[in-house]
């Protein structure tokens, strides 16, 4: 292994990392404020239709971007309309969405483009493309910190930055806000918030509000920044590994970030390992590094490697006494 | 004001799933025009090609089959409080079973075939079921969490044994090899040619006596009875001396036991061999049928029905309207699983209001007697 190859899966990691880390936090405003959500992947999915249906009518990525974004937090509201107002299961409603956006991304596909439920390539101007940060080109001769600071930090596009910086972000807002602080406490107890006089709906909503629109970005990320527009079930089940992240993080923002980065790293390298024999343990199969974020979620679950308890008051629909 | 009186049975386990299933359908009408399709015709299509001629009648009563036992997996869990969603992976680890018994018994004879591969289907799925459920007994985890995460572990399992193990040398698809002799279950059509050419097999008869034997264990057994006092209250069963993590392991096996049926009806009864993604997304379906059903057996049998004419209907559909594909039954399938499901809060009160104004005004009708 060089510095090249290894840059260049460092690289990989990096933006295979991306969706999973903004799914990631918002799985964990909306299961910090006590809902649980397990249609991140739903919301990705038809936001990343949405964004890449828009930008190619349009021409324009932020405009699919903003089209995205909305359409996964339409899809937000519905889950918080089942589960904070009309105090459903809060699972049943997850599973819901996430068929919706099945069945819906491609059907609508299907109709209004005809390809086959892709949505046509993306044109100039509709695609977020790579930022070459300052001096990228300059240093690159540099030995060794040249090629990390071209290859591994310069480069990506918007996304790629932003799901990073939403880390400190989501770190400051839940820590050292007031709202951080009420949200923390209205998933574990929200009679106690409820007491001081503070809304419990309210705060949930606005709370599966940021689920939807950091969801919003993830899924358009998929459709018009690392790809050019949408394929069928384009995040092929990211939004699940996501939740198995932000279980692994114990509902932390920066373990998100870790936890996103090894299962991205998984990824990253899985792709590379396809066919090659390895020392000792020889061909891997590709299917049991696939499969490890998963095992690895349950084993930590399970309370073999450390302990995960989510937010206490979880999946329980608030009902105020009168 | 006035207590909330709750509503008359009949309308809780009748009248309010369907008001919520006539909802889902109206909306999903309004998502058919959206792709510029007349919806009543759509729904005729639908229901001529479930219910309208042999054959296609026959494909709905073998999805129907697929879905009585991946509903009846989610109703049983969902009786001792538990909710499976793991059903899929289920079925997919049980296809291990129903090919192994398959290939091995080709030569013997079908009577024989049928309940080696019910058995080790079944354990198979079981087996995978339990595993969650012993981590939510013993360690603590949430089952949903850990069934879905063993839905892609199986996942990954299966396209690995596939890719590596069962796949015969030579051959370029991921599949088995294929049963030809007595591993090939009995199709209906070989007795009755009304069938046409549907796939529907003896494992119909599987299915509902699996509808028969969840209703018997669930309220005419002890182990049924302390199923439910799980489920409705985890604390007094403990109390009433009911080893709590045991029923979550025995329930979640018998849950996984009736999702690896699937197998038996699709690797033995219809694809002749174990194909990649066989489930195709049944055990997802079963969350909706059991919903729709109320977790009872009869309740299950008409949403399976409903749902195997969906999916046959929408087959049908494609057909005629190319527009609409397959797809268009996942949208119902979310909707139905939407408002039976998470929203059933929201036509409940207005029922219940109808229902106490409706009583109210007999109860003024009615000649006021002595006392009153």
């Amino acid at each position: 292994m060089d510095l090249d190859t290894i840059i260049s899966v460092l690289a990989a990691t990096l933006r295979l990392t991306t969706p999973l880390l903004l799914a990631c936090l918002a799985g964990l405003y909306s299961e910090r404020s006590g809902i649980f959500d397990i249609g991140l992947e739903g919301k990705m999915l038809a936001a990343a239709f949405a964004a890449a249906a828009m930008a190619a009518v349009t021409g324009n990525m932020w405009a699919g971007l903003l089209v995205g974004i909305l359409v996964s937090i339409g899809m937000s509201m519905i889950h918080a309309v089942a589960s904070i107002s009309l105090k459903g299961n809060q699972i049943i409603s997850g599973v819901a969405i996430n068929f919706l956006a099945a069945g819906l991304t491609t059907l609508l596909g299907l109709t209004w483009f005809h390809q086959g439920g892709r949505t046509p390539a993306l044109a100039e101007g509709g695609r977020f493309l790579g930022l070459d940060l300052p001096f990228a080109f300059e240093l690159k001769s540099v030995p060794v910190l040249g090629p990390i600071y071209d290859g591994l930090i310069s480069g990506h596009n918007l996304f790629v930055y932003l799901a990073f910086l939403a880390v400190p972000l989501t770190a400051w807002v839940l820590y050292r806000t007031r709202f951080g602080l009420r949200l923390r406490a209205v998933g574990e107890n929200p009679k106690a918030v409820d007491t001081a006089g503070i809304s419990v709906v309210k705060l949930r909503y606005q709370a599966l509000l940021i689920t939807g629109l950091l969801c919003g970005v993830a899924g358009a990320y998929f459709s018009i920044a690392q790809g050019s527009g949408f394929g069928n079930n384009m995040t092929g089940g990211r939004g699940y590994i996501a939740l198995a992240a932000l279980i692994f993080a114990k509902w932390r923002p920066v373990p998100a970030m870790f936890a996103c980065l090894l299962f991205g790293f998984l990824d990253a390298v899985q792709i590379r390992l396809q066919g090659v024999d390895l020392p000792l343990v020889g061909q891997v199969p590709v299917q049991a590094i696939q499969a490890l974020p998963y095992v690895l979620t349950v084993v930590l679950l399970a309370g073999f490697i450390g302990k995960a308890v989510g937010p206490k008051a979880g999946g329980v629909p608030y009902t105020k006494e009168n | 004001m006035s207590v909330r009186r709750p509503l008359p049975r009949w309308a809780d386990v009748a009248l309010l799933p369907l008001l919520n299933l006539l909802l889902a359908l109206i909306i999903s009408g309004a998502v058919v025009m959206l792709i510029g399709q007349n919806p009543l015709d759509a729904l005729r299509i639908i229901t001529y090609g479930a219910f309208g001629y042999g054959e296609g009648f026959g494909y709905t009563l073998h999805f129907a089959t697929n879905f009585v036992f991946t509903g009846l997996a989610v109703a049983v869990a969902a009786h001792a409080g538990l909710f499976n969603i793991g059903a899929e992976g289920q079925a997919y680890v049980a296809g291990i079973g129903a090919i192994l018994v398959g290939l091995t018994m080709d030569q013997t004879h079908w009577l024989l075939v049928l309940p080696l591969a019910i058995i080790a289907s079944a354990a198979i799925g079981g087996f995978w079921a339990l595993i969650p459920g012993y981590l939510q007994a013993k360690r603590g985890s949430h089952v949903v969490i850990t069934t879905i995460m063993f839905n892609f572990i199986a996942s990954a399992l299966m396209v690995y044994l596939l890719t590596r193990v069962l796949k015969p040398v030579g051959q370029m698809d991921p599949t088995s090899a294929a049963v030809t002799g007595a591993g090939k279950l009995p199709q209906l059509r070989d007795f009755m040619s009304f069938f046409g050419y549907a796939p529907l097999n003896i494992t119909i008869f599987i299915a509902i006596a699996a509808l028969i034997l969840v209703y018997v264990l669930i309220w005419h057994t002890r182990l049924g009875f302390a199923m439910r006092t799980l489920g409705h209250n985890p604390v007094a069963s403990s109390y009433a001396g009911i080893s709590n993590s045991r029923l979550i392991m025995i329930t979640m096996t018998i849950s996984g036991a009736l999702a690896g049926m699937v197998a038996v009806n699709q690797v033995l009864g219809v694809q002749a061999r174990l194909q990649l993604d066989f489930p195709s997304g049944y055990g997802f379906v079963g969350i909706a049928v059991a919903l729709m059903g109320r977790n009872h057996p009869i309740g299950i049998a008409l949403s399976a029905m409903l749902f195997g004419a969906l999916y046959q209907g929408g087959l049908e559909l494609q057909f005629s309207m190319p527009a609409i594909t397959r797809d268009m039954i996942v949208v119902i399938q979310a909707l139905v699983i939407l408002f039976t499901g998470a929203m059933e809060g929201l036509l409940r009160p207005g029922l219940e209001s109808a229902f106490m104004l409706y009583g109210a005004r007999q109860k003024a009708a009615a000649p006021a007697g002595p006392g009153s």
